[in-house]
């Protein structure tokens, strides 16, 4: 994917060794900014976007046209306020909106990097992101926040810069994959790398996109974003356009008629390598390992103040995967709240208008902002 | 603000480090953030509560004291304090023993059971007592392990627990509870006030 003109870029020079052992250098993080940085640069949120994400969270996306994913809960008088906070979101390495990914032309073999691109981590994500508050000239900032994959950031963030942050919200998200959570992805993969226009990972060579193996890792995903009473309630058995069954196997549920639809807009704003490499990322993710069982040491050096928040119907990553990070900072004696938010929107809650979730995050914030 | 917390506050030594245990919405918390600058933490049941207390920009965390107090180590705060909620546990056993394991010492106020309106109630009307301080029927009532003052000190014995002090609070008026007059105070008093150690 090439870089679009209105997508802002730092060009890292500095060389970021990544946990696969490769160094990458003078690569392109791209990024993007909402409201101001106050005189005293203590007023900056890092925002870390989940899997699909990118780094236009809220407003008008220029590249997609359609609204930022996180509109519910970042623009003036949101949750995140941008009147009163400057909000900064990176698109992650291995990302497919500008950001050093595996749809980069390798300068070395002028051909684009497909599955030559290196396995990269969160770690190697956040490692990246550390840039721009230099770039920006932040010393620390008043909270890095996000949900997901995003809340993965947070926390290894918040470890592996323990005094770079003053608050940290991870969001539905877990220390670690759970073989659900590996398997799920795995079987995202596996319908890309099935396609036969996936060509190894060089389908863009050949102008091929493995648009139905994507589409189907999307479909498959989204269930896992949906509660089970959530699309009961929302789809149940309805029929779509039609008054019975058809005796065929097109979409004769409005369910199935939905799940089509996501897979095929998906296609059109997302690559099919990078879902590769991103969710690897995910799968790799283990905080725990990191610090040889004791999810504790992550944290053992920072004194930010923590708000984990969970869902009642995330069975992606469940209250308890929220709550073993809540336990782990107890533990040692760390500054955390905690709150499961009551919502049948499944692990998409984070996302969504759920008001009891929205408000909590605002007052959080404006809370601790004057602290 | 419920008159027991000046008295707990003054049982907590300033700049100390306090879990209310059962936080409610956190006004206890607040106040005693704001008369003795203590670093403290609140664990709460209730979600609406819990966000009530985050929005007053305190640390809460959801969870259930019988099960949930296992995360925090011995020893790591100096005061544990569990307000009116003893009652209403299904194990306050074990309760106990956790407040007494994570705290250096924990601060209990029990609503006296003994008081002679709730013994009265019983006595001529023949039904469980509803009084102003015990306002639910026998059925809807979350306290389902009433004691008494007196109840409370042969706990302390069984628990083996020391009581440190103990008060009692009656129409807003605090005095001390001595064995002498024990029996007195157990009739008299709507609720005790305990500072236990282990």
């Amino acid at each position: 994917m090439n870089i679009k003109e209105n997508i802002k870029t730092l060009n890292i020079k500095k060389p970021l060794k990544l946990d696969c052992g490769k160094i990458i250098n003078d690569f392109p993080l791209a990024y993007e900014t909402y409201g101001s940085l106050n005189e005293n640069k203590d007023n900056a949120i890092l925002v870390c976007h989940a899997l699909t994400g990118d780094q236009f969270v809220t407003g008008l996306n220029p590249v997609t046209k359609k609204d930022g994913w996180w509109s519910h809960a970042v623009g003036p008088n949101k949750s995140i306020d941008t009147n009163k906070y400057f909000v900064i979101c990176a698109n992650v390495i291995g990302g497919c909106m500008g950001s050093f990914g595996p749809g980069h032309i390798n300068q070395k073999t002028n051909k684009i990097y497909g599955t030559d691109f290196p396995v990269i981590t969160i770690n190697d994500i956040v490692n990246a992101q550390i840039n721009l508050l230099d770039h920006f000239g932040i010393k620390k900032l008043f909270s890095v926040v996000g949900g997901s994959m995003g809340g993965m950031q947070v926390l290894q963030f918040v470890s592996n810069f323990p005094d770079k942050t003053k608050t940290a919200v991870p969001i539905a998200c877990t220390s670690n994959h759970s073989a659900q959570n590996i398997a799920f992805n795995e079987l995202g993969r596996q319908a890309i790398t099935a396609d036969h226009n996936w060509l190894d990972g060089k389908y863009s060579l050949k102008n091929s996109v493995p648009d139905k193996g994507l589409a189907v890792a999307r479909m498959a995903a989204h269930i896992t974003y949906l509660s089970k009473k959530g699309l009961q309630e929302k789809f149940g058995r309805k029929l779509q356009e039609r008054d019975d069954l058809k005796f065929g196997f097109d979409a004769d549920f409005q369910i199935e008629s939905y799940l089509r639809y996501q897979g095929s807009v998906f296609v059109d704003r997302f690559d099919a390598n990078s879902y590769l490499y991103i969710t690897r990322a995910m799968d790799y993710f283990d905080l725990v390992k990191q610090f040889d069982g004791n999810l504790s040491s992550a944290f053992k050096n920072t004194k930010a103040k923590f708000f984990v928040i969970s869902f009642t119907s995330d069975w992606l990553y469940p209250t308890q995967e929220n709550k073993d990070i809540v336990i782990a900072l107890n533990a040692i004696g760390a500054n955390v709240g905690f709150v499961e938010i009551e919502s049948d929107k499944g692990h998409d809650s984070f996302l969504l208008d759920v008001p009891d979730f929205l408000r909590t995050l605002k007052n959080f914030l404006d809370k601790s902002y004057f602290e | 603000m419920k008159s027991e917390y000046k008295i707990i506050a003054d049982i907590i030594k300033e700049n100390t480090r306090v879990l209310d245990v059962g936080c409610d919405d956190g006004s206890l918390m607040e106040f005693l953030k704001q008369e003795k600058n203590v670093d403290i933490r609140g664990i709460e049941i209730s979600k609406e509560k819990v966000q009530t207390c985050i929005s007053k920009g305190l640390t809460v965390i959801e969870g259930d004291a019988e099960f949930d107090l296992k995360q925090f180590p011995d020893k790591s705060f100096d005061f544990v304090v569990l307000g009116q909620t003893l009652q209403a546990f299904i194990n306050p056993e074990i309760v106990i023993k956790e407040l007494l394991r994570v705290g250096n010492k924990a601060i209990v106020t029990i609503p006296n059971f003994g008081h002679w309106k709730v013994r009265l109630n019983l006595l001529v009307q023949g039904t469980m007592p509803v009084t102003k301080a015990l306002p639910n029927e026998w059925y809807n009532t979350p306290n389902i392990h009433m004691c008494t003052i007196k109840d409370f000190f042969k706990f302390s014995e069984t628990m083996n627990f020391k009581i440190y002090k103990s008060l009692a609070l009656m129409n807003k008026n605090v005095s001390i509870i001595k064995s002498s007059n024990l029996s007195l105070k157990n009739l008299f008093c709507e609720l005790g006030i305990f500072l236990i150690e282990k």
